[in-house]
């Protein structure tokens, strides 16, 4: 605030600022163009009846859109898409805010325990897909330390709906597949969560805990009334970055498992991917795209516009 | 605290058996890319190599190697500019306010949440246009401009912390625009040219969208060689797990010398500054 007023009192902007503010033009015309531009452009096709090779940009109206929301694939699409999001998001914020804990009671060799959890965020979705595959095949895998106990899932290769009941042209309920790409989902995810977490805690100081422990407090009651809401902010940051990961994944179950039988782990990723460019329904694939950004802008345009007051 | 703590204790086992969950998928992945073919079977998946066998580290580097090469023709280039182009962004909007600076940086950083799928149908026929489609640069340019949020956010940030009174002292000595950045900035920010140069090296090297959209067969980076490796059904998983290990070296080996760093461009990346 005492920045800008200082410089709307100086008037005029120094031969240097402006010189500043002409390097930023080609990084913002760039984004003008290629971000804001190109979804336009986008939002333009998904209304017009290009679902051909042949461009044909004259207006459909909403048709894309109201042919989508009757369409079984995208149905299932939007319910995988809501369990895959909350089962997701809230085992990486459990794990990661748990080993955040654990790690965090000064053990010994707390650093090899935290570069184990990490690693993952290293790898690429795409490399993650083709391993767990692999482990959670029915017949192979996993599998074989289960069937000591007599318990084969059949873990993405399962069709079965929990909890189903008739919706649209759809079973609404929970798909039992979409469990086995939630697992590696979060094994790949947990680390940014405890990264989070840890830096989290580093933050908060010891005399804090040590008041609350003066105060008879057990090691318990220090968590749960100090410690947990002090990390508040931390776990809606992970809220928002895990939800707009989750909301446009495409790479992870395109190279896991595809659309699955009777799309139980289908996702709007994968459908824009494969109905516009293996089946040239641009259209079509255009209205999944914008359906997408808004789904995405409901958590990050809200984030955006608090961090941006938060600053001023 | 000498005694015997069976809190610790326990505290240790959820660890530890939490890690080694967390440490299987690496463990199969290893011990399947050193077994011969023979010994590949869905039952004998957890078994350890009688002998060790490189041959599908050989086949697997016979198919992926042309698009390894392609990864990291991306990868440099498109790490490089885009850190650069960040950090000058970064230097103006901390640095050289002005009225709209926190809108445009706001601007600016949306990009770095939309889904992609929202700009690709124009963004091929762009590269169509501009005869970018299916060629390396094509990518470079697409990894440039997507990456210029992230990385003008972590310079940003980064700069955040360098004393404003340092740079009002140099204009008073009479620096300009770009020397205040040269003689200043750019030695003080060496970290942060590490922090965003691993990141944007990661997310590049790792990315699928793009690569497999705007390339076909021999252009094709890493990642998507690996999928179709995956896909195909002549090629034994042997040879897959070797060609996942070999994908992810690049990334693997920089996080295990330069972890610290990929922790904190990973925070940077989420946190406000």
């Amino acid at each position: 605030m005492a920045k800008e007023l200082q410089v709307r009192t100086k008037k005029r902007l120094s031969k240097d600022h402006w010189t500043a503010i002409a390097f930023l033009i080609p990084s913002f015309l760039l984004i003008l163009v290629f971000v804001y531009g190109f979804i336009g452009w986008t939002g333009y096709v998904s209304l017009s009846n290009y679902n051909s090779l042949v461009p044909d940009f004259s207006f459909a109206g909403l048709k894309n859109y109201i042919y989508l929301f009757q369409d079984f694939r995208f149905q299932a699409d939007l319910r995988n898409t809501l369990f895959f999001t909350i089962l997701f998001i809230g085992l990486v914020i459990v794990l990661g805010m748990g080993i955040a804990v654990l790690i965090d009671q000064k053990l010994k060799g707390e650093s090899i325990f935290r570069n184990i959890f990490l690693f993952p965020m290293a790898l690429s979705f795409v490399v993650t897909g083709v391993v767990w595959q692999w482990l959670l095949n029915p017949s192979t895998g996993f599998n074989q330390f289960l069937s000591v106990f007599g318990i084969q899932p059949k873990w993405y290769t399962d069709t079965n709906i929990l909890a189903g009941f008739e919706w649209g042209s759809i079973e609404f309920g929970l798909p039992v597949a979409i469990i086995a790409v939630v697992i590696a989902a979060v094994w790949q995810m947990t680390g940014f969560s405890l990264a989070m977490y840890l830096a989290g805690l580093r933050g908060i100081p010891d005399e804090l805990r040590e008041a609350a422990r003066m105060d008879g407090a057990s090691e318990f009651q220090v968590y749960r009334k100090v410690v947990l809401p002090m990390l508040m902010p931390i776990t809606v940051s992970v809220v928002i970055i895990m939800a707009h990961i989750s909301l446009k994944i495409f790479d992870l179950i395109y190279a896991m498992t595809g659309s699955g039988a009777n799309f139980v782990t289908d996702v709007p990723g994968v459908y824009m991917f494969e109905t516009t460019f293996r089946g040239n329904y641009y259209a079509n694939g255009a209205a999944i795209a914008i359906i997408m950004l808004l789904l995405v802008a409901v958590f990050i345009v809200p984030y955006l516009w608090s961090n941006r007051k938060g600053e001023q | 605290m000498a005694t015997f703590n069976i809190g610790k204790l326990f505290k240790y086992l959820i660890l530890s058996v939490l890690a080694i969950i967390f440490l299987m998928p690496i463990y199969v992945i290893i011990v399947t890319s050193l077994k011969p073919l023979s010994e590949v079977s869905l039952e004998s998946m957890w078994a350890l190599p009688t002998a060790i066998d490189f041959s599908s580290y050989a086949e697997a580097f016979q198919q992926l190697a042309p698009n390894f090469m392609n990864s990291i023709y991306l990868v440099i280039p498109a790490t490089l500019i885009s850190a650069l182009l960040g950090a000058m962004n970064g230097y103006v909007l901390s640095k050289w306010r002005f009225r709209g600076a926190n809108t445009i940086f706001t601007f600016i950083l949306f990009g770095m949440f939309i889904p992609y799928q929202s700009i690709l149908i124009p963004l091929i026929q762009f590269l169509r246009t501009v005869d970018l489609y299916n060629t390396i640069p094509g990518l470079i340019l697409v990894h440039v401009v997507y990456g210029l949020p992230i990385t003008t956010l972590m310079f940003r940030n980064f700069y955040a912390n360098i004393p404003d009174t340092m740079i009002e002292a140099a204009k008073i000595d009479g620096a300009s625009f770009l020397g205040i950045f040269r003689h200043i900035i750019v030695p003080l920010s060496i970290t942060g040219f590490v922090v965003v140069a691993i990141w944007q090296f990661t997310n590049i090297w790792n990315e699928f969208l793009f690569a497999v959209t705007i390339t076909t067969s021999d252009q094709q980076p890493i990642m998507v060689a690996l999928q179709n490796l995956s896909g195909s059904q002549i090629v034994q998983w042997n040879v897959q797990m070797a060609g996942a290990l070999l994908a992810a070296l690049p990334t693997l080996l920089v996080y295990i010398f330069l972890g610290k760093y990929f922790v904190r461009g990973l925070l940077a990346g989420s946190v406000k500054g």
